[in-house]
């Protein structure tokens, strides 16, 4: 129990800390660590908590480190995972805003940002890939040719700037009468 | 103390009412800590924009550590976080504990066999516009990025930091112009 629990907090504190790009670059990070190297959740389950952090607020961080803490280790995991994932921003945040302002013109900064950039960029496409073609086959997102309409579906609608929340509950309502009834 | 209270009923604001994370919150920021609270500057909150999207960690923790920061330090900053993440916190508990109670219930499996092709979506959604105007050699990175992680498990990590290296290393040897 307390190694799982150390575990958590490292795995989280990793996320918190390479976290660059926001929220869905970090998918990849977190599935990385909790589905690929831990394997506390499937792909699924990974999706479903995606999908959850949708529709609720806050940052997708922090809500798949509360969720999968209370998965793996009850409240007190999702204590944990949640401290663990705030550390390295409040911490770093604190020093870049003492610093910062002085050093953004600095080309060691400015080549670092530029050079992750594209690293960010492919991060967001291997959480796609990663949802779309798993490479075991519990939980997976996309099971016959209604996944791939309301997958074409919900891109066009995004690219509509249709709010994304709606976008969700459409997805899901289109879930419930393909397959509930 | 007053001031602290105040900061932490801010975040706890933008906390409990910025859904979809990232850029969606920033109009919300703006008008708590610009128009109603005076706390920030227009200019002040571009470089705020700046820093958030350049530090690790979501963009809501690293504007409230910013804030926070700056008007009452430590305290300030650990204010802020508290505020921000107490909702998020406190609303994905309660949907933890209740959705394993539900979780295999024929409705809500099928309500989320609809949505995880649309999770998918709004994932892949960004990455066309992110890559419009892209340098070659950026957009080789990025594809290599993104298939070292997907097919052979890579973590993440080791690119970030490969990333960050090369960038040095090419704005060292090429200087601004060769900016991709």
């Amino acid at each position: 129990m307390i190694s799982t629990l150390i575990q958590l907090f490292i795995s989280y504190i990793k996320i918190g800390f390479f976290g660059f790009g926001g929220g869905y670059a970090m998918l990849s990070l977190i599935h990385s660590e909790v589905v690929v190297k831990n394997a506390w959740l499937t792909n699924g389950e990974f999706a479903d908590i995606v999908a959850i952090s949708q529709m609720t607020p806050g940052p997708i961080a922090i809500n798949s480190a509360t969720y999968i803490g209370y998965e793996i280790a009850g409240i007190g995991g999702s204590i944990v995972a949640t401290v663990a994932v705030c550390l390295p921003a409040l911490t770093l945040m604190m020093l870049i805003t003492h610093f910062f302002l002085r050093l953004q013109h600095n080309s060691v900064i400015k080549g670092a940002v530029m050079g992750m950039r594209p690293v960010v960029v492919g991060m967001i496409a291997s959480a796609a890939l990663l949802l779309m073609f798993p490479h075991s086959s519990d939980g997976e997102s996309f099971i016959d040719g209604w996944s791939w309409a309301i997958f074409g579906l919900t891109l066009v609608g995004s690219a509509k700037k249709i709010n994304p929340i709606l976008l969700i509950i459409v997805s899901g309502i289109m879930g419930v009468i393909i397959y509930g009834l | 103390m007053g001031k602290l209270f105040d900061i932490f009923l801010s975040f706890l604001k933008i906390g409990a009412f910025t859904f979809g994370g990232g850029y969606a919150m920033i109009p919300l920021i703006q008008h708590e800590v610009i128009n109603h609270r005076g706390w920030l500057t227009d200019k002040e909150f571009i470089d705020l924009l700046t820093i958030a999207q350049t530090a690790p960690g979501p963009i809501s923790l690293n504007t409230a550590v910013f804030v926070g920061y700056k008007f009452c330090r430590y305290w300030g900053a650990l204010a802020a976080v508290l505020g921000a993440v107490i909702p998020s916190f406190v609303i994905i508990l309660v949907v933890a504990i209740f959705f394993t109670n539900i979780r295999d219930n024929v409705w809500v499996d099928a309500a989320f066999k609809g949505m995880r092709p649309a999770v998918v979506a709004l994932i892949v959604a960004p990455i066309v516009g992110l890559t419009k105007g892209m340098h070659w050699v950026g957009l080789s990175i990025a594809l290599a990025t993104a298939l070292v992680v997907w097919h052979f498990g890579f973590s993440p990590i080791w690119l970030i930091i490969a990333g960050a290296i090369g960038g040095i290393v090419w704005m060292a040897r090429h200087g601004e112009e060769g900016k991709q």
